[in-house]
């Protein structure tokens, strides 16, 4: 009697904990509910328009539009490239330095890593203005590759911050080893620290994609040409259109997160351990 | 020998890191440096008229100027709701996450999935629930739950408009804070609880002594993030209200926006920017300074 007494209170205590948080679930996702359901309404500008949880008539109309209308495919294909091309180079840069960081002195190094640390602080649209009239200057404006510069560039500070970190813990002795084989520093970091670091690799790999697939403001500030697009400013600019139509909105605004969701779900472990280990080390 | 083998792995060092190096000096140092020679000029939009250098009248003018008080109002009234708001819900759904095994993945994703979608879709999101007269929120008090009689207008007038902006902020980023607070609490010993329990510690001694020290830094660590992430407010100003009515929203970024590249006025822009830089980077240092204890500090 005595000792079912706490289990019977661990029992009420977990049935609580559950509820508050499913309840909070519930609340956390609502809005995406609404989201789904409003993509799934015809017509979702007009006056009898309900806004209502469940579509009385629901269908995958505006589904259809935005993917057939108003260069959406070519906008999703803009994202794409600029997004996949930019996390190649980013990884690849950033690796590089964040090696040159860990295992090496050279004159200048106290200096440049202050930099970075500095800049991780200075909010990104500071340099906006000047960038810019850089980009227009260098003939950069209205072009993909442009984006993927100031992409790739804008990202090299903190992914270098968090490899290095993750570099300096990987042991000497195999670089040791390749080294007296008669193999140079390059052959080490292709061969020994790369593979070594995937784990570390694919967590910037994945924080990096997401930060150029959903990028805004430079792409909002540079592109004028409507053929140089990616998403957030195609589905940004579907809502300025008067008299929005809201279905349309969510429905493209659904198909962009595809990618997203694909990458969160089928990656989650890395996305953990990312935010977890490398993200804060002290 | 030594010497060349020295000047040998110099200038390996140097391969690795020109790269990186040559695209964050274009690219990131050479726009901000830019940007702090431009804050002391008249900047002219013309390339073949000269600009004129005006020494501090553009901060000089950024104090003077009413909107920028208000904005710069608006940016910590923001990050003073949200990062607490942020802070609390997401350390108590973390405690009561740590508690649970069945499900876990499930409902950490379900509080992430605001985490992952872009700014952009839940700002349009947001605006879309607090639209009047036929927004999902005013659907739910009016002809749901019957709480009140008409619909409001929430994003006619000051502080209604804030409320989508706001919520957005709280309910975008506590997943991530979550994630993160639960990471710090799997990292405390069992035993520590076991023992206090012995020693006859309720459940609220043993969160204040033990779970809320122990979890100290890494509070520290996301309260210095979501406040910067909290004075950059933007892009869910941008897309709700656009800084208005008649300029009420405006937050020191959105400001300086419409400063650059509605009005062109590129000098007095980016001396807003850097007004804002000064503000965070400042209480960055002081919350790192004050709120972490010297051993913990990097």
């Amino acid at each position: 009697m005595l000792r079912s007494l706490p289990s019977s209170f661990k029992k009420v205590n977990m049935i609580f904990i559950y509820f508050a948080i499913i309840c909070g679930a519930v609340v956390m996702s609502t809005p995406f509910l609404y989201m789904v359901s409003t993509s799934l309404k015809e017509h979702a500008y007009s006056i009898q328009f309900d806004p209502g949880l469940i579509p009385s008539d629901p269908s995958f109309i505006n589904y259809e539009t935005a993917w057939e209308t108003s260069n959406f495919q070519l906008y999703f294909k803009n994202s794409l490239f600029v997004s996949l091309i930019s996390v190649v180079l980013v990884v690849l840069v950033s690796a590089m330095m964040a090696y040159g960081f860990a295992r090496f002195e050279f004159p200048g190094k106290e200096i440049i890593f202050f930099t970075i640390l500095l800049v991780l602080m200075v909010p990104n649209m500071v340099g906006l203005i000047p960038q810019f009239l850089l980009a227009k200057n260098l003939g950069l404006r209205n072009s993909l590759w442009g984006l993927i510069l100031f992409y790739v560039a804008g990202m090299v500070p903190f992914n270098t911050f968090l490899l290095r970190g993750f570099f300096e813990t990987l042991p000497r002795e195999l670089e040791d080893a390749v080294l007296i084989d008669g193999g140079s520093y390059f052959t080490i970091f292709t061969n020994v620290v790369i593979p070594l670091s995937t784990p570390a690799l694919a967590t910037i790999s994945i924080f990096s994609f997401l930060a150029f697939w959903d990028e805004f403001i430079l792409a909002l500030t540079f592109v004028d040409d409507v053929s140089k697009r990616t998403l957030p400013i195609a589905i940004a600019l579907l809502h300025g259109q008067h008299g929005t139509d809201w279905g349309l909105v969510f429905a493209a605004s659904l198909i962009a997160v595809i990618p997203v969701i694909i990458v969160f779900v089928s990656l989650q472990r890395y996305f953990v351990s990312g935010l977890t280990s490398g993200a804060f080390r002290r | 020998m030594n010497l060349t083998l020295r000047s040998r792995k110099i200038s390996t060092a140097y391969v690795f890191i020109l790269p990186g190096l040559l695209l964050f000096l274009v690219f990131v140092i050479y726009p901000l440096a830019k940007a702090f020679q431009m804050s002391f000029y008249e900047w002219s939009i013309m390339p073949d008229q000269p600009d004129t250098f005006i020494g501090f009248d553009n901060y000089t003018r950024a104090f003077a100027d009413p909107i920028v008080r208000l904005s710069l109002k608006n940016t910590i009234l923001y990050t003073l709701i949200t990062v607490p708001g942020q802070l609390i819900l997401s350390l108590f759904v973390a405690l009561l996450m740590n508690q649970i095994i069945k499900g876990k993945i499930i409902l950490r994703t379900l509080y992430y999935l605001p985490v992952i979608t872009s700014w952009v879709i839940v700002s349009l999101l947001f605006k879309y629930i607090f639209q009047s007269p036929k927004g999902v929120l005013n659907d739910l008090l009016v002809n749901v739950f019957h709480l009140i009689p008409e619909p409001i207008p929430w994003l006619r007038d000051t502080p209604s408009a804030f409320y989508p902006i706001w919520s957005l902020g709280i309910w975008k980023g506590i997943g991530w804070a979550m994630v993160i607070f639960l990471a710090a609490l799997q990292t405390i010993p069992q035993e520590l609880y076991e023992a206090a329990a012995i020693d006859g510690a309720n459940a609220w001694r043993r969160m204040t002594n033990i779970t809320l020290p122990l979890i100290r830094p890494t509070f520290v660590f996301i309260l210095v993030v979501l406040m910067i992430g909290g004075l950059n407010v933007f892009i869910s100003i941008v897309l709700i209200t656009d800084g208005g009515p008649l300029q009420r929203t405006e937050v020191i970024l959105s400001y300086m926006y419409h400063q650059a590249f509605n009005f062109l006025d590129f000098g007095y822009g980016a001396a807003l920017s850097f007004i804002l830089a000064a503000l965070i980077i400042v209480l960055s240092f002081l919350q790192i300074r004050f709120l972490r204890k010297p051993e913990e500090i990097m």
